[in-house]
């Protein structure tokens, strides 16, 4: 039977597993939109294609399964950018595809032509563009095939518009061959030898653990090491929810705003068991300072990582999940002993708190979200004060419920990506906890949640400030706030023209009544929090410090 | 310190593009890039010269590997090679020169391959040392045009760089 692209493209989503796509039609995707008109996948129109790729990157963090979204050429293309470069940072599975110019205007500078695949290069694992419809079928295959395997990360397929309208009778795709692509899963039993040895070893160990957990799903086999060792856990901002963060051994997380415990466990141990970690500046402070007395055992998939960064003295290539699970099957159950006891004395001396002063706060406000929720909610967050207070402040017991930009920093992605969570979890309680700065950076997606019913809760943080700009500006700048104050909408107003419903909050004493009543309301509700203006985040590592060097 | 690098890659449109990108995104020196395709036409190798010392070329060839289309990667610089680049000369050649012009072409064996009224095109292969020797015999004279296609390179003997070997290389 003859079947056209655009009915390939959609047979193929169909054999790939898709529920859902998040797009966004235009003139060079008109016919794959018209095949996508009888298909039994779910298709949410968001108001801008940065939503649509932001919120099915939220989808697969959420769900682990990859996210797809889908654009029309040119400024489509364009706008699918930074979402892309956001999961390409963070290593999420995403495929994106594109419509293109048809081939006789390939080229040519054509009405809404761009590069896109040139344009992302940097940005994705692979991409690929799609001039004959013999290649269709294997091509979108292979994409979810690289965007899943191995260190996940985004694909982008760009479609001719010819390709999608032409007609094939030709069935089998051809099988999927890719003599350069052979991800290494399963560990070296010598590496792990090693690695064993020197954690048996150890004295002051410590786990350091990164997004390489969660989408490992490695977190039991995670708990299981630490608990069987005795080494406290501190996670990056990526890996919060990859260890209980209720757990005695339970650090939080380090860096930049890490708490202290956790930067002086890793600036004084004796072994460093780095999982699924790539050592980003923010984790590490001044690097040739950081964990400088430690044998660094480096656990990651990608080999690439090992020693792009820290030199690392034991690196383990594989399936994170199978190499602790290596790794458990070679240690034996440690004892407390001096290290521990000290873990404890620092968890005690400084613990994660915050000054109050009768004045609404955004870590109360954070706090008070846990309870309400009882610690069950899924979060995304933007970029900025709001986020680290988040992390700071909300305990992350469960992976994929903490949901943020983390190696791109990418303003406006809490929105979108909550859009793509509470399609993924419709029964769970899903909270965006924005900045006033970056919520307008997508805020027309509002549209998309009102218009699909997606009961997402959106809680402000309203300061007038782009507030982790200012922050530095006060500390490092002499307070010289550079164009940071910001004069907002009626959040209220703008929520309910939305459709929404919008309520603001302005004491601490209405903070657990709104938050109760916001959940009661089976919409979308936006909760403006009117914060005291200057509060900062500390503890801090300014940058270029080493990791004990801290601030407030 | 540099290194010659031999790589196969896939023969697809945009290899040559992810290839370059990486090394300028990454920060990495391309000091030569030759490509061209293989007895399998599926295949493309590459020999790429890079400067850096022993951590950038990990990092060159581990970067280089998270490339869907490198099939391979072989450092084959501590290693017996053959290399050879090809330069095509264009100088400045009045009558009376054109004699001291074919002597050194002579001692480079190098051949002659256009002459025009005041010009002459002179084609010549060796490796790098043997090139810039030959390019500096001839600046004296007026050298119009230059143009070198970079290096190429061959392990010695019966190793060789194969899209079927499972490691770096393999004896026979």
């Amino acid at each position: 039977m003859e079947k056209t692209g655009a009915q390939i493209f959609v047979d193929s989503l169909m054999e790939q597993g898709v529920e859902t796509i998040f797009g966004y039609p235009g003139g060079n995707v008109i016919q794959i939109y018209d095949a996508l008109y009888d298909a039994d996948i779910n298709h949410i129109l968001t108001r801008h294609e940065q939503g649509a790729a932001h919120a099915a990157d939220g989808y697969a963090r959420a769900s682990g399964r990859p996210g797809v979204c889908l654009a029309t050429s040119g400024p489509g293309a364009t706008n699918l950018v930074t979402g892309i470069a956001t999961a390409y940072m963070d290593s999420v599975p995403l495929v994106a595809f594109t419509g293109q110019v048809s081939s006789a205007l390939l080229g040519r500078d054509s009405f809404q032509e761009a590069d896109i695949t040139g344009i992302t290069m940097p940005i994705t694992k692979h991409n690929y563009i799609v001039k004959d419809i013999s290649e269709l079928a294997r091509v979108v295959k292979e994409a979810f095939y690289i965007a899943t395997t191995g260190r996940p990360g985004p694909v982008l397929v760009d479609i001719l518009s010819d390709v999608a309208a032409a007609r094939t009778s030709q069935e089998d795709c051809g099988p999927v061959n890719l003599p350069g692509y052979r991800p290494v899963t399963e560990p070296d039993p010598e590496q792990l030898n090693r690695a064993a040895r020197a954690i048996a070893r150890a004295e002051r160990p410590v786990i350091y653990a990164g997004g390489g957990v969660v989408s490992a799903g490695a977190h039991n086999e995670l708990r299981l090491l630490a608990e069987l060792i005795l080494a406290p856990v501190a996670t990056t901002l990526m890996g919060l929810g990859g260890f209980p963060g209720d757990h005695p051994l339970a650090l939080g997380m380090l860096g930049m705003h890490g708490s202290k415990y956790a930067n002086f466990a890793v600036n004084e141990c004796d072994v460093l068991i780095a999982v699924g970690v790539r050592f980003a500046d923010r984790g590490t402070g001044k690097r040739d300072l950081f964990a400088r007395d430690a044998v660094i055992i480096h656990i990651d998939i990608d080999p690439a990582e090992i020693g792009k960064n820290v030199e690392v003295d034991i690196p383990v290539i594989g399936d994170v999940k199978k190499v602790l699970a290596g790794l458990i099957e070679r240690l034996e159950k440690k004892l407390p002993g001096a290290w521990q006891e000290k873990i404890q004395k620092w968890k005690k001396e400084y613990p994660i708190t915050y000054e109050e002063n009768g004045r609404l706060k955004p870590q109360q406000v954070i706090r008070e979200i846990f309870k309400v929720t009882n610690g069950k909610a899924r979060i995304t967050t933007d970029v900025g004060q709001h986020q680290m207070f988040t992390a700071q402040h909300y305990t992350f017991t469960r992976p994929r419920t903490f949901i943020s930009s983390g190696g791109l920093g990418t303003m406006g992605f809490g929105l979108p990506a909550a859009i793509g969570v509470q399609v993924a979890c419709p029964d769970e309680i899903v909270f965006d906890i924005a900045g006033d700065g970056s919520f307008q950076m997508n805020v027309q997606e509002l549209a998309t949640a009102v218009n699909y019913q997606l009961p997402i809760k959106v809680a402000i943080m309203d300061n007038g400030y782009l507030g982790m700009v200012r922050q530095w500006q006060e500390l490092f700048y002499n307070r010289r706030y550079s164009y940071t104050e910001l004069i907002n909408p009626d959040f209220v107003k703008l929520a309910e023209a939305y459709g929404a419903v919008g309520m603001r909050v302005t004491t601490p004493d209405e903070v657990a009544s709104a938050l109760q009543e916001a959940l009661d309301i089976p919409q979308p509700v936006v909760i403006d929090f009117v914060i005291e203006r200057e509060e900062n985040v500390f503890p801090m590592v300014p940058p270029g410090a080493p990791l004990n060097k801290m601030l407030g | 310190m540099r290194h010659t690098l031999a790589v196969l890659v896939e023969n697809n449109p945009g290899v040559l593009a992810r290839v370059a990108g990486l090394f300028s995104r990454r920060g990495y020196n391309i000091d030569s890039l030759a490509v061209g395709r293989t007895d399998n036409p599926a295949i493309s190798r590459m020999t790429i010269v890079v400067e850096g010392d022993d951590r950038v070329l990990e990092q060159v060839t581990k970067q280089l590997h998270k490339l869907i289309d490198v099939i391979k990667i072989s450092d084959i610089t501590a290693d017996e090679y053959v290399d050879r680049e090809l330069v095509l000369i264009k100088v400045s050649a009045e009558p009376e020169k054109r004699g001291e012009i074919m002597q050194i072409a002579d001692i480079f064996r190098a051949r002659i391959v256009d002459l025009g009224r005041r010009t002459m095109i002179l084609e010549c292969t060796g490796n790098e040392g043997k090139i810039r020797a030959f390019e500096e015999s001839l600046k004296p004279y007026g050298i119009k045009e230059l143009v070198r296609t970079g290096k190429i390179a061959m392990l010695r003997g019966s190793r060789y760089t194969n899209i079927n070997t499972n490691g770096a290389r393999e004896d026979e």
